[in-house]
């Protein structure tokens, strides 16, 4: 048997194991589960180590050391040292009477994120998105066009309005609020059938490589 | 100092990543590079605090014999097979570390995905009753854009017209309100955040 067959194997075993909790919750299934969660682990540190943190923090790290060692300059690279600093700050999180140190790299991490999505929500999803909105609602010749855009503007305007909690929804606010919840079963509706799309198509993924990869009973 | 840096360094790191934006000088550029990468190496080391978590989790259902407390040790397997054959093997394919991803965890997380087809199914079964009209919208919605792939005869041109008409004016519509109100919530945290109002990520002393 060679290493490919083996793998397939395995493969078709775990999938069956995932696949039996639709009978009922049972060992065969945990099984597949517990070494899930130990294999992803594993899988994602590995990964994020070679592919951040050994060309972010080390590679620039044992670049300035040979600068360091070879002409005695201390050059820019050892600025990823800070990195490093609040990194050792997260871990001090185990270490029951300073743990409140790591509160230094996490507000460093949620500093820094909510300035910089502050200013990505303000362009994609404010300035952008009222761009786009914005749209002649008559287009000369274009009956089709027309009815598209008054739609558009009609359906963000009053899906807004049914965002808008401050006031209550009654009369024409109500009845504007309302024509918002139409509009957004639309888009639950379409979320909806892709999402039942992608999971049908995992779904014959699997069973191809069921039948086909593995029980070959499909060439 | 427990509550007072972590507020200034909130506040210095929030000002100048949301200022540099509207500075685009290589002095800028280059300390914005340099931030994002701090929070990867952060976002690495903490990580590593997640796996110790995940590790003496597993552990300590072992000590006390808790209920599946046999199942933890495939957990402890499967990480530390995957953290020692990653770190000293390497990660390029073909090597035990990328035959442990292809065999083992890419079949169950597609089935895992896959078997939500069926809770999906059942769950459309109950939602999907047309008792009012608005979700009579959404299982029309649903079955038109369900139906846009796949062969049905004379109608498929008329079903894929219907389906794109629907994802670019109504649906475009609602998206374009929900991202907006999502913006408006992202805008307003991410204040409150980096003026020192909303504090709950520093947890309780």
């Amino acid at each position: 048997m060679s290493g490919d067959i083996i793998g397939i194997w395995i493969g078709a075993i775990l999938t069956l194991g995932i696949f039996s909790f639709l009978y009922k919750d049972n060992p065969f299934y945990k099984f597949s589960e517990a070494l899930f969660v130990g294999i992803s682990a594993g899988y994602w540190f590995v990964v994020t180590f070679w592919q951040y943190f050994v060309p972010k923090f080390w590679d620039n790290l044992s670049l300035s050391f040979h600068e360091l060692v070879a002409n005695g300059r201390i050059d820019y690279h050892w600025i990823y040292l800070v990195g490093g600093f609040f990194g050792v700050l997260m871990l001090l999180r185990l270490v029951p009477k300073i743990g409140w140190l790591s509160r230094w790299s996490l507000a460093f991490i949620v500093g820094t994120t909510a300035g910089l999505q502050f200013t990505r929500y303000l362009e994609s999803n404010g300035i952008r998105q009222v761009v786009g909105t914005i749209k002649p609602l008559v287009v000369g010749g274009n009956l089709g066009t027309s009815i598209g855009n008054i739609i558009i503007v009609v359906g963000t305007f009053t899906g807004l309005i049914y965002f808008f909690f401050s006031k209550e929804h009654k009369g024409a606010f109500g009845g504007a609020a309302r024509v918002g919840v139409w509009f957004l079963m639309i888009n639950f509706g379409a979320m909806f059938g892709y999402t039942v799309m992608s999971r049908m198509s995992l779904l014959i993924g699997r069973m191809d490589y069921l039948f086909s990869d593995w029980l070959k009973l499909i060439k | 100092m427990r509550w007072q840096i972590p507020l200034l360094i909130v506040l210095i790191g929030g000002v100048f990543m949301a200022v540099q934006y509207f500075v685009p000088l290589e002095f800028s550029e280059r300390i914005y590079e340099y931030c994002v990468d701090w929070v990867i190496i952060v976002g690495v080391f903490a990580m590593g605090l997640g796996l110790w978590s995940l590790f003496r989790v597993s552990v300590g259902k072992i000590q006390t014999k808790a209920q599946g407390w046999g199942y933890n040790f495939i957990t402890l397997g499967g990480l530390f097979g995957m953290i020692l054959l990653g770190l000293f093997s390497g990660i390029e394919e073909g090597k035990q570390f990328m035959n442990l991803f292809w065999y083992i965890y890419t079949p169950i997380q597609s089935s895992m995905f896959a078997l939500l087809a069926f809770y999906v199914a059942s769950a459309a079964y109950r939602a999907f009753r047309a008792r009012t009209l608005v979700s009579t919208i959404l299982l029309l919605t649903a079955v038109v854009i369900m139906l846009r792939l796949i062969p049905l005869g004379p109608v498929s041109g008329l079903n894929q017209t219907v389906a794109s008409w629907i994802l670019t004016v109504p649906n475009m519509a609602a998206k374009r309100a929900i991202a907006m109100g999502i913006g408006l919530g992202g805008i307003a945290t991410a204040l409150k955040v980096v003026l020192g109002i909303e504090r709950s990520y520093m947890g309780k002393e």
